[in-house]
């Protein structure tokens, strides 16, 4: 089912939460919104859910206005962070619970619920677990058994607040993955809300970046990784080094070194500059080689590549820490040690001409 | 306790438990026992005669009856006052919140002395009720009234803290599977703070029974009406008959004590029952 929002509007107090959010989720979708703490992402999954109000704008499921229905009429499964299970309740009793407290008219009897449950459980792969309390479980099984509870009456979206937020990170790794896998299998629409975006790029089909209520960029995790479409965007997704420079004709300036660019840049603008790491040659400094001076710091290798933490040189306005990953072979090449003199030659950069709103995302 | 040692971050399990013992010998059960020790100078008729003469046996009725009465009442009361102190703000809730606590810090005299004014049949709340054909004050509904007032404080106590402990989320979660809120009180609220419910009601009555003061002004003390137990007590010590003060007060000792036993194994049986112990992040 189709999910979309149409200007939403929150505040609370003087916090602006949600600004003027326009979005649409096509139906089967697995979409991550992302973004740092505070910027309107749990929010706006709340007031999906209707379980927050927006001050304005429209909620539609599958076309039709829902923004005065009730959290209840919605159908729609809510998985939270803390995994809010009834902690007096069984397993069984908590995936039943969305059975029982059906109308009589359209409750099913209790033969169907226990076939209902164990199937669920099955799925969620913990069926032997039935009959513990919460508390006898782990904080992945807990979620587990909440997606569940959260699938039993049937929703026609699945929405995920954190759902890994509260684990520890190899339960976590493992859980994203069998939430695709589950995903693939249902095909229900989810939205889930992460801030952590190796878990949105791993897992969702489309990420959604937030970032002080309002909506960043939306794309597939290839899209938004390799063409950010702002600062914050660039800043927020993987490791990436920042520069400052101006334009020069065809040429950016960085720290002393005149970078080739074919965007459409006024000159003499003031600009900021991304490279990832990995976007980033390191040579060994010589008198004419062209590049920003810097000196390495630390050399840290992770089995076939190298991260290499350099200081840029102050005077030449490099920036003061710098990351470069390159392989193994190319540091032995270079002998690279720690206090080697190098130049950075950027193989490919991201220029954006500077205005008020671009330093924001650049927290880097 | 050796068969298991184990290793205990702070030591003196024998220590603590020796003194704890020994205070309670000291404070509680040398006391108890020797109002028991006195009883025994008596024999087991006159034991009898004094425990079941109509004007005592009425007076168990109502200092139990009322004290039972006013715990229920203090229990479903007490459980929305602390609600609204839990789950809203509005103007002046400090002062409410200190208000609950009004009942303990008072002299109980004072309390049964504004009590019997304010509902005497002239005062402030008598003169409305009194038309209606309501006397409040100098009869049993004046004894609840007094029991309603100083128990309240101890379920308020007793369930805010839970309250404040409950997430919001578990409503949340029951609310968007479907769950009316009458349905959501009653199978994920209500269980989770029955535990301390009960203990509530549990303190609300113990301290109704045994309560003097208060009740002493507005009672009345008719006979066979309004007398409470602890006045028959009192009644009998009077007259120097401490046998016979003695005797009342191990029939209320015992009463209270099944009672209270029975309170606390249906409180630790629901304590079970929703897994307590547990880590709180379910």
């Amino acid at each position: 089912m189709s999910i979309s929002v149409k200007n939403i509007n929150k505040r609370f107090g003087d916090f602006v939460a949600l600004d003027n959010v326009t979005l649409d989720f096509p139906g089967g979708e697995l979409v991550a919104l992302l973004g740092p703490s505070g910027c309107g992402k749990t929010t706006l999954l709340r007031i999906i859910a209707g379980l927050e109000l927006a001050d304005s704008g429209t909620v539609l499921l599958e076309g039709e206005d829902a923004s005065s229905t009730h959290v209840r009429e919605r159908q729609v499964g809510f998985v939270f962070q803390h995994y809010a299970l009834f902690r007096h309740m069984t397993v069984f009793d908590n995936v039943a619970f969305g059975l029982r407290v059906k109308p009589r008219s359209q409750r099913p009897n209790e033969a169907v619920i226990r076939k209902k449950v164990h199937d669920l459980l099955a799925l969620v792969q913990l069926d032997w677990l039935a009959d513990r309390f919460p508390s006898q479980l782990s904080g992945g099984q807990r979620q587990r058994i909440a997606l569940a509870r959260a699938l039993a009456v049937e929703p026609r979206v699945l929405l995920l607040d954190e759902p890994f937020g509260a684990l520890d990170a190899q339960v976590r790794k493992e859980l994203r993955r069998w939430l695709r896998r589950l995903h693939d299998e249902l095909h229900i629409t989810s939205i889930f809300v992460t801030h952590d975006q190796e878990e949105a790029l791993e897992v969702a089909d489309r990420v959604v970046l937030m970032n002080k209520g309002h909506v960043e960029q939306i794309g597939t995790p290839d899209e938004v990784y390799d063409a950010p479409a702002t600062p914050f965007v660039y800043g927020f997704l993987g490791a990436v080094n920042l520069f400052h420079g101006r334009v020069d004709g065809e040429h950016v300036t960085l720290a002393g070194h005149a970078h080739r660019h074919d965007e459409r840049l006024s000159n003499g603008a003031q600009v900021i500059a991304f490279a990832r790491p990995h976007e980033l040659d390191i040579v060994l400094d010589a008198p004419n080689v062209e590049g920003i001076a810097a000196t390495v710091i630390r050399i840290l290798n992770f089995g076939a590549t190298s991260r290499i933490e350099l200081a840029g040189d102050a005077d030449s306005g490099a920036p003061a820490y710098v990351e470069v990953e390159t392989s193994r072979v190319r540091v032995r090449e270079l002998s690279l040690a720690e206090g080697s003199r190098v130049r950075l030659v950027p193989s490919q950069l991201k220029v954006f001409e500077q205005s008020p709103a671009a330093t924001e995302g650049a927290a880097l | 306790m050796s068969a298991t040692r184990k290793l205990r971050v702070l030591p003196g399990f024998n220590l603590t438990l020796g003194y704890t013992l020994g205070y309670l010998s000291l404070i509680v059960l040398i006391p108890l026992a020797a109002i028991f020790l006195k009883t025994t100078t008596l024999t087991l008729e006159r034991f009898w005669e004094v425990t079941t003469s109509p004007r005592v046996l009425a007076s168990y009725r109502l200092s139990f009856g009322a004290a039972l009465l006013a715990a229920v009442i203090n229990t479903v009361f007490g459980f929305l006052l602390a609600w609204s102190l839990v789950r809203y703000r509005f103007f002046g809730k400090r002062i409410v919140d200190a208000l609950v606590d009004l009942p303990f810090a008072l002299p109980t005299a004072v309390a049964g002395i504004a009590l019997s004014t304010v509902y005497s049949p002239k005062g402030w709340m008598g003169q409305l009720l009194s038309p209606l054909g309501i006397k409040v004050a100098y009869t049993p509904l004046g004894v609840l009234v007094a029991l309603v007032f100083i128990g309240l404080p101890f379920v308020v106590r007793t369930v805010q803290p839970i309250l404040e402990d409950l997430e919001t989320e578990l409503e949340e979660a029951a609310a968007s599977l479907g769950a009316q809120r009458w349905v959501t009180f009653r199978t994920v609220i209500f269980p989770l703070v029955l535990p301390a419910l009960l203990t509530g009601f549990a303190l609300a009555f113990a301290r109704a029974v045994g309560e003097y003061g208060s009740v002493i002004f507005i009672a009345g003390n008719i006979p066979l009406v309004s007398e409470i137990t602890p006045l028959m007590i009192i009644t009998h010590l009077e007259q120097y008959d401490y046998a016979g003060a003695t005797a009342i007060a191990v029939v209320m000792l015992v009463a209270s004590f099944t009672l209270l036993f029975v309170v606390n194994a249906l409180q630790a049986w629901s304590t079970r029952r929703i897994g307590q112990d547990a880590g709180r992040n379910v």
